[in-house]
């Protein structure tokens, strides 16, 4: 690693003076990213925790990474079902198979990459700008932002929602930690809201594109479970199968199971909240079964089969999962007290749910559940806040009389 | 019948080095050094120029806010330097110490009135050992306290005993806890739940608290905040239990002896032990001495809180421990990528949380550089206060002073968080913005 080193150290003299010392940041980045730098503490305490903010976000990274190759491999082994190209009789092993993968690396790998570049290129332009050193937290969110498209979203229109997430989402408030909605939402709410025929609707979670002598099957449909809910109040998929996420979908939302097992590493680690997870989950479940009881009074019958689902459907089909492991437990936007958790996972789930059974416009409620508890956090700390502020005084005053 | 309080939250630091229980002496020391840095919310005016021989006990410098804060030497002989840094502040004073040394009487009657107490301790210097809080700054004479808070616990990494440290010394303690007595209606002991040191299990004229748990279970703050918390216009003295046994001996030999027993630890050390030690002395022979060849950082005081004296460093008038680890050397490739079976971390990021009994060597490296804050509900694991920690840090970064008050800045000192700065994610320096949030509040308050 020496001979890295060296490299970084002849390099340093040029973006440190002259024409170059816009590229500081980044060059600041790369080498941090490679060397773990030799600072001492220098004021408080002696010694420090191993734990930096790279280390939290390659941890949700590690925990991502299972979600994100699966849906290369769901993204092929869609496309090519649509296709009748698959022999349904072998099962699992025409899942795993190096053309699927192939099909949907060559797809998410770019949208990867254009992610990174847009969203890191303004982060180091303000970074530059305010001289301070980059920060981390893009690392989570330029994965997670392609992690929430169809497979088919032209890059631009990717590129495009990263810079206004990051611009409009987090560099206007002050940037890094400063922020009030989660970015990677943030991009995709403006790309959901921006490109709608491109990001909602039944034509989008598959690619359909036929080569020269391929067809589509016959009665084909590429609707998601939730969009055959809401139009038809049924599904044509199982929950088993929901749960193991063959089903269309967007990249990384689609299986639950790997999304569970990110979720337990990220508890395990301490990174993720588990309180959020756990909130959301009971609140999830609760409009459910209030949905049950009320099933029966609704007069249409596709509200009818959409609110008596049992509540470990709305579990396994659509992002609740992906939403509240994920994006949820994002420290900066979620609530910022232990108390104030509880109430922002609870209502995400429940609010989450609830737009996406009552607004067929909105099949995927996650979105704008979080989103809108975004906004709610720091209203939520607030009381939370308050009630400690009061308890000091109420102690002041029983002190003094 | 003493109350045992629990303390859950907080964090033992699996440091190697513990200190033994063996007694060692550190040898006569060729020079001693008083820093005003040291005595929080002095403001120092020199009584003193070079060349001026003096007695131990004799004034050095005093408060020139409240001229009767006296700082007296610890050691008699000739002032030999006074260094001064940027614009004229006063560093250090110098001493080159007598073979033997004399002190200045002051006298072993032991008066009943609390003014004659109080002159007693201000003009022999021994005022200096009393905190009060708010502010955790040097207590102020013309207060009256509701409480005086003894801190009989050592529950910061390799903190000094005081069953070890108080060996010998009953009478003074004994003494002491007198004196503080007439100080204020209300003298408080803290122990740890399993002492069994007869001279703190058996101390006369206190109200015993028993406290367990991790560190920061013996800090002041959790104690005050368990038996009588502190409202705004509050004010509670401070002091560690092996200061009361010097303030004793001050008033049964009438001299100002500044001498402790004090553990010094830490993975440096060649062998970690107690030594007889006097505040203010200089630390070269006896690092020399005791410390293995390599590049140490040289600490007085905890790793949590002490400072970083160097190699030919003094140590510090008021402290109680020494610590010698390894400052941290060699950048470390992809660190934050492996799986780090070798790096501490109190989260469970790293995969060394598969080994929960392993001890570390651990450096001086901040493992990362500093960022903005981004992980919430981290400090709260390791501060076991009815405080909100990000939200105080906030105000404070913001000089809120309402806010500050409102949520609770009164009732906490910088030490209480240095176990959130260790495992701070975005390494922040918090036990320095905790200090200028108090330093700011008191400006502001008197």
């Amino acid at each position: 690693m020496k001979f890295l080193q060296n490299i970084f150290d002849s390099a340093r003299p040029v973006v440190t003076t002259g024409k170059l010392k816009p590229l500081y940041p980044l060059y600041n980045a790369l080498e941090t990213m490679l060397f773990v730098p030799d600072h001492n503490a220098k004021s408080g305490a002696h010694v420090r925790d191993a734990i930096d903010l790279k280390r939290t976000m390659i941890t949700v990274i590690f925990a991502l990474i299972p979600a994100l190759i699966f849906g290369m491999f769901n993204a092929g082994y869609q496309h090519y079902r649509a296709l009748g190209l698959l022999n349904d009789a072998i099962g699992w092993l025409q899942f795993f198979t190096l053309d699927n993968f192939l099909f949907g690396a060559i797809k998410v790998i770019p949208m990867i990459a254009v992610t990174y570049i847009a969203g890191l290129g303004i982060e180091i332009y303000f970074a530059y700008r305010n001289s301070h050193a980059v920060n981390e937290g893009f690392l989570v969110s330029g994965l997670l932002i392609p992690m929430t498209m169809p497979i088919d979203m032209p890059l631009w229109m990717v590129a495009i929602s990263t810079i206004f997430a990051v611009l409009i989402g987090k560099e206007v408030f002050g940037g890094t930690g400063m922020n009030i909605l989660n970015p990677a939402l943030t991009a995709r709410a403006f790309a959901f809201f921006a490109y709608p025929s491109f990001m909602s609707g039944d034509k989008v979670w598959i690619n359909t594109t036929t080569g020269q002598g391929e067809a589509l099957v016959d009665g084909f449909s590429g609707a998601t479970a939730l969009g055959q809910y809401a139009t038809t109040g049924g599904t044509t998929y199982s929950a088993w199968d929901a749960f193991l996420g063959i089903i269309p979908g967007s990249i990384g939302e689609t299986s639950t199971l790997l999304i569970l097992l990110g979720g337990i590493y990220l508890i395990a680690t301490g990174i993720g909240s588990w309180k959020i997870m756990l909130s959301s989950l009971f609140g999830a479940i609760a409009i459910s079964l209030i949905f049950n009881l009320v099933a029966p009074n609704m007069i249409s019958p596709e509200q009818q089969g959409f609110l008596s689902i049992p509540f470990y459907f709305h579990l396994v089909f659509g992002s609740w999962a992906f939403s509240t492991v994920f994006m949820a437990t994002d420290p900066v936007s979620a609530s910022h007290t232990e108390k104030g958790k509880w109430i922002y996972g609870f209502f995400i789930g429940f609010l989450g749910i609830m737009i996406r059974v009552f607004n067929p416009a909105y099949p995927e409620g996650m979105m704008l559940a979080i989103l809108f508890m975004n906004v709610m956090a720091p209203l939520i700390d607030h009381y939370v806040v308050e009630g400690n502020v009061k308890k000091r005084l109420k102690r002041l005053k029983l002190s003094t009389k | 019948m003493s109350k045992t309080h629990i303390i859950r939250k907080g964090l033992n630091l699996p440091l190697l080095g513990e200190p033994s229980e063996k007694v060692n002496s550190s040898g006569f020391s060729s020079s001693f050094a008083l820093r005003p840095s040291e005595f929080i919310g002095l403001n120092p005016k020199l009584n003193v120029k070079v060349g001026d021989k003096v007695k131990a006990g004799e004034c050095i410098f005093h408060d020139k806010s409240n001229d009767k804060i006296l700082v007296t030497s610890p050691v008699s002989g000739e002032i030999t330097a006074i260094d001064r840094g940027p614009k004229r502040r006063l560093d250090a004073i110098v001493i080159r110490p007598e073979e033997k040394c004399h002190y200045v009487n002051f006298g072993k009657e032991f008066p009943f009135e609390k003014e004659k107490i109080i002159s007693k301790l201000l003009l022999s210097g021994a005022w200096t050992l009393l905190q009060m809080r708010p502010y955790g700054c040097i207590a102020n004479p013309m207060d009256s306290p509701k409480a005086i808070f003894v801190n009989g616990m050592a529950s910061s990494p390799f903190a000094s005993k005081p069953s070890i440290s108080l060996k010998g010394k009953e009478e003074f303690f004994a003494a002491g806890l007198k004196v503080l007595n007439a100080l204020s209606g209300k003298t408080v002991l803290s122990i740890s739940s399993n002492e069994e040191s007869k001279i703190l299990l058996h101390a006369e004229g206190v109200e015993l608290h028993r406290f367990s748990g991790p560190h920061p279970s013996g800090n002041t703050s959790v104690h005050i905040s368990k038996v009588s918390p502190i409202n705004k216009g509050d004010i509670v003295w401070t002091i560690a239990a092996l200061d009361v046994a010097i303030i004793g001996q001050l008033f049964i030999s009438g001299e100002y002896h500044l001498d402790r027993l004090v553990a010094a630890g830490g993975s440096g050390m060649k062998e970690p032990g107690y030594f007889n030690v006097r505040g203010g002395q200089s630390m070269s022979v006896f690092f020399n001495e005791n410390v293995k060849p390599g590049n140490y950082r040289f600490i007085s005081g905890s790793v949590l809180t002490g400072n970083n004296i160097g190699k030919e460093g003094y140590l510090g008038y008021l402290t109680k421990q020494i610590t010698i680890i390894p400052e941290g050397e060699n950048t470390d490739f992809l660190g934050w990528v492996l799986p780090g079976f070798d790096k501490y971390s109190f989260s469970k990021a790293y995969f060394s949380w598969l080994f929960p009994n392993r001890k570390y060597n651990l450096t001086t490296k901040l493992n990362g550089e500093e960022r903005a804050f981004v992980v919430t509900g981290q400090y709260d694991k390791v501060f076991p206060f009815d405080i909100f920690p990000n939200q105080l840090l906030k105000s404070i970064w913001a000089e809120d002073l309402e806010k500050m008050e409102e949520l609770g800045i009164y009732e906490i000192v910088p030490e209480d968080f240095a176990l959130c700065e260790v495992i701070c994610t975005s390494k922040q320096p918090l036990q320095e913005m905790v200090r200028k949030g108090l330093d700011v509040l008191y400006a502001e308050m008197n």
